[in-house]
C-alpha cells in the first residue's frame, strides 16, 4: 500500500460517488423533471428507509441463532420502545446497549 | 425563523446523527489505523468521499490491494442509492444557489432521511437542511480522527456500537409510517429487500433491491393516477 495507490483509489471512490449523487441534477438541469419522477421523489423516502434497515440487519441470515437474533431482538426494542415513548435518544441508546450486551450473551 | 431557530432546529435534528456518527466514526478511525493508515488519511477519506458503509468496504479494498475496477465497481454498487436519495432532492438542492454543490456532496442516509422528517416551510426547511448538512459533515469528520488519534487508548471492546445506525434507521423508518396515510412504498420496500437479500446473499442485493423497490413504486404510481383520471371522468 503506497501513498499513490491509497490517492489513485480514493480518487476513483470520490468520481464514482459525486458522479453517483449529481447524477439526478446534471440531467435535470436545463429540462423540467418529467411529474412522475417528482412523485417517484417523494415516494421513495419510505421505501428506502425499509430497504436500508433490511441492509443494516443483513447478516442476520448468516448466524440467525447468535448475533443475528441479537439484532432482530434489538431492532424490536427500538421499534417498540419508539412507538410508546416517541424518544430518540432513548430508542437508540436502549436498542445499542442491549445489541452490544446480547452479542456477548448469545 | 430567525438564524438562530434555524441553527437550533438543525442542531437538536442533527443529535441523533451526532450519536451514530460520532459511534461509526470512531470505530472507522480506529479501524483505518489498524490497516496503517493514519488519522490524516480517515480525515481526507471522510471529508472527499463521505459515504459510511463503502468507506469501511474501502479500508479492505485499500489493503488488500484491490485493481482500481474493484473499487470504481464497489463504489458504484454500494453507493448508487445516492442516485435514489437525489432524487428526492433536485427541486430543493437547485434553489439553493452556490449552495448546491455542497448539498449534493453531504447527502448520506442519514441526511437524506432527516431532511424527509422535516415539515418547516420550503425556504426556512431548506436553511435548515444546509445548517444540518454542514453539522452532519462535521461530526463525521471528526469522529474520525478521534478514533484514529485516540481510539486504540479505549480499553474495552467497543463490537456492536455499530447498531445505533440500525436504530436510527428504525426510528426514521417509523416517522415515515406514521407520517404517510398510505403504506404501500414501507411494504413494498422491506418485502423485496428481504427477498432480494435471500436471493442474492448479503453482498449484493442493495441494487436489486433499490431498482426493483423503485419499479413497484412506479407501477403502484401509474395505477394510482390512472384510477384517479377514471374517477375524475365519472364523478
Amino acid at each position: 500500500m503506497t501513498v499513490t495507490s491509497v490517492l489513485t483509489a480514493l480518487a476513483v471512490s470520490v468520481a464514482v460517488t459525486f458522479a453517483l449523487r449529481a447524477l439526478p441534477f446534471a440531467a435535470f438541469r436545463r429540462r423540467p423533471m418529467p411529474p412522475v419522477l417528482c412523485r417517484l421523489g417523494r415516494l421513495l423516502p419510505p421505501a428506502i428507509m425499509a430497504v436500508l434497515v433490511v441492509y443494516c440487519l443483513k447478516d442476520v441470515p448468516a448466524d440467525p441463532s447468535g448475533s443475528g437474533a441479537a439484532g432482530l431482538m434489538a431492532a424490536a426494542l427500538v421499534a417498540v420502545s419508539y412507538r410508546l415513548k416517541h424518544s430518540t435518544f432513548f430508542s437508540i441508546t436502549l436498542g445499542t446497549l442491549v445489541y452490544m450486551l446480547l452479542i456477548r450473551l448469545l | 425563523m430567525s438564524r438562530r431557530d434555524i441553527v437550533k432546529t438543525a442542531f437538536i435534528r442533527s443529535l441523533p446523527i451526532l450519536c451514530s456518527y460520532l459511534f461509526l466514526g470512531i470505530a472507522y478511525g480506529i479501524l483505518m489505523e489498524e490497516a496503517g493508515l493514519p488519522w490524516f488519511w480517515t480525515l481526507t477519506t471522510s471529508l472527499t468521499v463521505y459515504t459510511g458503509a463503502f468507506q469501511f468496504v474501502l479500508i479492505s479494498l485499500l489493503s488488500s490491494g484491490a485493481s482500481l475496477a474493484t473499487v470504481a465497481l464497489t463504489a458504484f454498487l454500494i453507493n448508487s442509492r445516492q442516485t435514489f436519495y437525489a432524487l428526492s432532492y433536485v427541486e430543493d438542492f437547485s434553489k439553493m444557489g452556490r449552495r448546491q454543490v455542497f448539498m449534493i456532496h453531504t447527502l448520506t442516509d442519514e441526511t437524506y432521511a432527516v431532511n424527509g422528517t422535516l415539515t418547516q416551510p420550503d425556504e426556512d426547511r431548506r436553511r435548515i437542511m444546509f445548517v444540518l448538512a454542514v453539522l452532519c459533515y462535521l461530526y463525521w469528520a471528526a469522529a474520525g480522527v478521534i478514533g484514529g488519534i485516540l481510539g486504540q487508548l479505549i480499553p474495552w471492546d467497543m463490537t456492536g456500537i455499530d447498531f445505533c445506525m440500525t436504530a436510527l434507521f428504525i426510528i426514521i423508518f417509523i416517522d415515515h409510517w406514521e407520517k404517510n396515510p398510505r403504506h404501500f412504498p414501507a411494504i413494498a420496500g422491506a418485502v423485496i429487500a428481504v427477498i432480494c437479500l435471500l436471493i442474492f446473499g448479503a453482498g449484493s442485493f442493495m441494487l436489486p433491491a433499490l431498482l426493483m423497490t423503485s419499479a413497484a413504486l412506479l407501477i403502484w404510481d401509474s395505477v394510482r393516477q390512472r384510477r384517479d383520471e377514471a374517477s375524475e371522468e365519472m364523478p
